[in-house]
């Protein structure tokens, strides 16, 4: 069997760049070890959300700063009409998800603690709850799901910065009885997908809800029907209704990654999990056959290209070793944002900036990991998402925007032989 | 099922007159502390203890667990040895719940002076301290993990200790026979009258200021023990030194392993609940609250436990801390650290400085708190007025009354037959909900670090990555705080957590970290939570 890319990494850089080259008539295979990141994380899509402590208004407007301040920003290789283009891209991909937003303007989203969090787009179970224009929120609880506390969001949002003013309040109820006690995001949405607490839920807001409020719930709606369920309920209860993001699993991110999976399924995509990359083999600087490890052995794919989408520390593309030495697991790439090991690794005061936070690959403009002369590591090897360097993505909200934009960079620098011969005669 | 829970309760009162009446005074909420505070009230002394945060936060709660059974002490120190097995069984019927009976392993490694064994076993024969030569091939089917090229191997009777269990089963016992027990109220000064201490002035952590008056006041702030002695103008001179331990997140043996080899750093693995510690280094340090981790003690722990267990470094580090031991020197001549003795001092400042009414009992270790407590308090009857018998060597301790100690999976055996059935909180050290809110009510604290050492919430594989957003939104929902106290504890406790974390961050701890970076700030955006 062979294909024409081998995209490392099912976190939501490697299933972008999948996507996209499958669209355009590519053979494509992603090996993963596991899910990714997508499972963890809320679904929005967030670009830029801060410049050092700077709430940022607006992503588009504030990009020259962010490269100003972090030369090595991933975002440096992507141009803004490339990053509108890929979001642009992703928002129909998600398709009945029904995501919206752009780079010109943040909207801000309550988190579980109830901190207004910019994000760039986010899908249409959540929007509702953005905060910019101010107005009466209601927040709901479930009793016995620990993993989300209205009456603190309610009264953290009360005190928050926000360009105009809200109200928050707090509603507690208890869903009917079931067998299982300890209730995670996940049992509540697959209730809520059977159908058990749609009608309930509905119901027991009814009564208890004013005539202009926007009500918030925890990001349980469902993994099948979460939309349905969504639309249901504010029809039912004419309000806005919108999900809030809460602690992994993420329900909203599952969604995103089946989504994004079943399209790569349409698309001819092959999708293997539970395998590792060891490695590759290569002549004149250009990968010929790719080796993946499964429960059984090793097997060698012939390949044209490689997109290195394994993730940073979280999710084993680096690896720090006793010894002080940070390493990109896969290919063993130069890495870029390390300390030497007789350095402090980390600062003393856990919300300093850490000296190891940036780390990562570094690339050319094509987002091809490039060596300490600046020479792309191999000719047809690219990478995308939280393997690359230069960012601090969960400080700077801008996690979910690196994946989408530079997955779609590194899928249109393989489709596009052109630009990369231009680029290789400039040099 | 834990007692703890309950032992917790009514540790905190706060005291509304502005003076108090006591026989016995006791300031240090350490083992030593607790430990007399437990003795004076059991020979019915009316006592109070006060400790300047929280009860076990000194020394007792950063020491390695290790009840010893003497052997490590054996060969130089045969007096401490002796000390250390006769408490050994002492606790292990008095203080049972507080014991996982691990037993412990002696192994000489190809590093370890070969003719050390033979003194060895010489020094536990002469001490008393069971030693029992075992084969190689014995020893390491007992622990499998252990560097194969062992040349010897012994087992005696260590134990793996819970200290947070130890102090507040004393403290929960002294209460049970009318003591008071003040964490969070610090000694401004002692109250001196003529040639004689009185009592102390106190304040709370809220700010109330307030008088203690005593017959005696017994000074059992370990290595603190001379800053107290200052206020009364008496001279002790205990120096602290500083030892280093890394709790690893598996426990990697399941006996308390030591190198045969006189005492040195890095040569003791235990496993204390689901973990596994090392310990330990032993530098003086001039200021017993300021511990410094260094770097080269991390490496020097790690290439230690190396030797002890190959694939150590592979292993994941969850967490790193320092605790001081008062060393108690009698000259003011600088000696090693490990050369002082480790057993407990005494001083009646009546006999030494004339002044009445004030006892100092310092050094020593936690396996022998309970003999220090005697002796502090058999030094205090005299000026109370007659000898009474200390019984702290036959009453268990509450919790204890079965004398069984505690296993392992005590708590997974309880929750297996009904896994879902109510919230879990903290899933890696199988916390309820039910539970976490007793405990927040009977303890009456804030204080996600205070809930840490009594549940040890938060102590698991992911370092409360899960539970301490729970735990704050069960805080304020439960009407403990507004919600800038929710927060300040919340970002209190991700700081707090962070000095253990970030001196031993590698490997999959570090991907758990930065999992709760994510979780943190990438999803909650706490850092901008308004404070």
């Amino acid at each position: 069997m062979s294909y024409d890319t081998l995209v490392v990494g099912a976190g939501l850089a490697g299933l972008t760049a999948a996507l996209r080259l499958a669209e355009r008539g590519q053979r494509v295979l992603v090996a993963a070890r596991g899910v990714g990141a997508t499972h963890l994380a809320p679904a929005t899509v967030d670009v830029l959300g801060y410049l050092g402590d700077a709430r940022v208004d607006s992503p588009a407007r504030s990009l020259a700063a962010l490269l100003a301040s972090a030369p090595d920003h991933p975002y440096r290789h992507v141009p803004a009409e490339r990053m509108t283009t890929a979001l642009e891209w992703f928002a129909e991909r998600a398709g009945t998800l029904g995501y919206s937003g752009n780079l010109d303007a943040n909207m801000l989203l309550p988190t579980a603690v109830g901190v207004p969090k910019p994000s760039a787009l986010a899908p249409q179970t959540m929007t509702g709850g953005d905060l910019r224009d101010g107005g009466r929120f209601a927040f709901v609880g479930f009793k016995g799901f620990k993993d989300f506390h209205p009456a603190l969001i309610a009264d953290n949002l009360g005190r928050a910065r926000l360009p105009a003013p809200i109200t928050a309040r707090a509603i507690e109820l208890e869903p009917p009885a079931s067998r299982i006690g300890d209730l995670s995001g996940r049992v509540l949405a697959g209730r809520f997908d059977h159908g058990e607490l749609t009608d309930w839920l509905g119901g027991a807001l009814m009564d208890r809800i004013d005539a202009d409020e926007r009500i918030g719930v925890p990001a349980v709606l469902g993994l099948r029907k979460a939309v349905e369920t969504w639309r249901d309920l504010e029809s039912r209860l004419g309000r806005k209704v919108f999900e809030v993001a809460t602690l992994p699993p993420s329900v909203p991110g599952i969604r995103l990654y089946e989504a994004m999976a079943a399209a790569l399924r349409d698309g001819g995509v092959r999708i293997v999990h539970g395998v590792r990359v060891s490695g590759a083999h290569a002549n004149n600087r250009r990968i010929e056959t790719v080796d993946v490890v499964n429960a059984t052995g090793s097997v060698s794919y012939p390949v044209q290209a490689v997109v290195l989408a394994s993730g940073g520390f979280a999710s084993g593309g680096l690896e720090l070793d006793s010894f002080g030495t940070t390493r990109e697991t896969v290919f063993d790439l130069p890495v870029i944002g390390v300390q030497s090991t007789d350095r402090v690794r980390f600062a003393p005061r856990y919300f300093d900036a850490q000296p190891l936070a940036g780390a990562g690959v570094a690339t050319d403009d094509l987002l091809r990991p490039i060596d300490t002369a600046g020479d792309p590591v191999y000719a047809n090897l690219y990478a995308a998402g939280a393997i690359i360097g230069g960012a601090v993505p969960w400080r700077e909200k801008s996690g979910t925007g690196i994946s989408i934009v530079t997955g779609y960079a590194a899928a249109e620098a393989i489709l596009t032989p052109t630009t990369l011969a231009a680029t290789e005669a400039v040099r | 099922m834990d007692r703890l829970d309950t032992l917790s309760a009514m540790a905190t009162h706060n005291p509304s007159m502005s003076s108090l009446e006591a026989d016995v005074l006791v300031i240090g909420g350490g083992s030593t502390g607790a430990g007399v505070a437990w003795d004076a009230a059991l020979r019915g002394f009316s006592t109070i203890l006060v400790e300047r945060r929280d009860l076990a936060d000194g020394t007792t709660g950063r020491f390695h667990g290790l009840l010893h059974s003497g052997g490590r002490y054996a060969v130089k120190d045969p007096s401490a040895a002796r000390e250390c097995i006769a408490e050994n069984r002492v606790l292990r019927v008095t203080a049972a719940d507080c014991i996982e009976d691990t037993g412990g392993l002696f192994v000489s490694t190809p590093w370890d002076d070969p003719d050390y064994a033979d003194q060895f076993l010489e020094g536990c024969m002469a001490t008393g301290v069971p030693a029992e030569e075992i084969p190689i091939g014995e020893g390491l089917r007992r622990e499998p993990r252990v560097n194969p090229d062992i040349r010897r191997a012994f087992l005696v009777p260590d134990a793996s200790l819970d200290p947070w269990k130890l102090v507040w089963g004393c403290a929960r016992s002294a209460e049970e026979h009318g003591a008071r027990i003040l964490p969070y109220h610090r000694v401004l000064d002692l109250e001196v009258d003529g040639d004689r201490v009185v009592g102390a002035r106190v304040r709370s952590e809220h700010g109330e200021e307030f008088r203690i008056h005593a017959t005696v006041v017994i000074n059992a702030a370990g290595a603190w023990a001379g800053q107290i002695a200052e206020l009364a103008h008496c001279k002790v001179n205990v120096r602290a030194g500083m030892g280093l331990m890394i709790a690893m997140n598996h426990r990697l043996v399941h006996m308390c392993v030591n190198r045969c080899k006189r005492p040195a750093d890095g040569d003791i693995l235990l496993p204390l609940r689901t973990a596994c510690v090392i310990g330990t280094t032993d530098v003086f340090v001039p200021d017993p609250d300021q511990t410094e981790i260094r770097q080269e003690d991390i490496d020097l722990l790690l290439d230690e436990g190396e030797k002890l267990v190959p694939g150590f470094r592979q292993a994941r580090a969850l967490h790193a801390w320092a605790g001081v031991r008062p060393l108690f020197e009698d000259t003011d001549k600088v000696a090693e650290t490990r050369d002082v003795t480790r057993s407990h001092a005494l001083l009646d400042h009546s006999s030494r400085e004339g002044v009445a009414g004030f006892v100092t009992i310092t050094g020593g270790k936690t396996t022998t708190f309970r003999l220090m407590a005697e002796a502090a308090v058999d030094a205090a009857c005299l000026q109370l007025g007659g000898h009474r018998v200390c019984r702290t060597a036959e009453v268990p301790l509450v919790g204890s009354e079965n004398h069984v100690p505690y296993r392992i999976g005590s708590r997974l055996a309880e929750r297996e037959p009904v896994p879902q059935a109510e919230e879990i909180i903290c899933e890696c050290e199988l916390i309820t909900r039910a539970r976490l809110e007793d405990t927040i009510r009977q303890r009456d604290t804030t204080s996600l670090d205070d809930i840490r050492r009594l549940l040890r919430l938060g102590m698991g594989p992911c370092q409360g990555g899960f539970c301490m957003y729970r735990v704050a939104g069960i805080l304020h929902a439960g009407g403990s705080v507004d919600h800038l106290g929710a927060n300040r504890a919340l970002l209190d406790f991700l700081e707090e957590r962070w000095k253990g974390l970030h001196p031993i961050l590698h490997g999959d701890q570090l991907r758990q970290a930065r999992l709760d970076d994510w979780i943190y700030q990438g999803i909650l955006d706490v850092e901008h939570l308004p404070a």
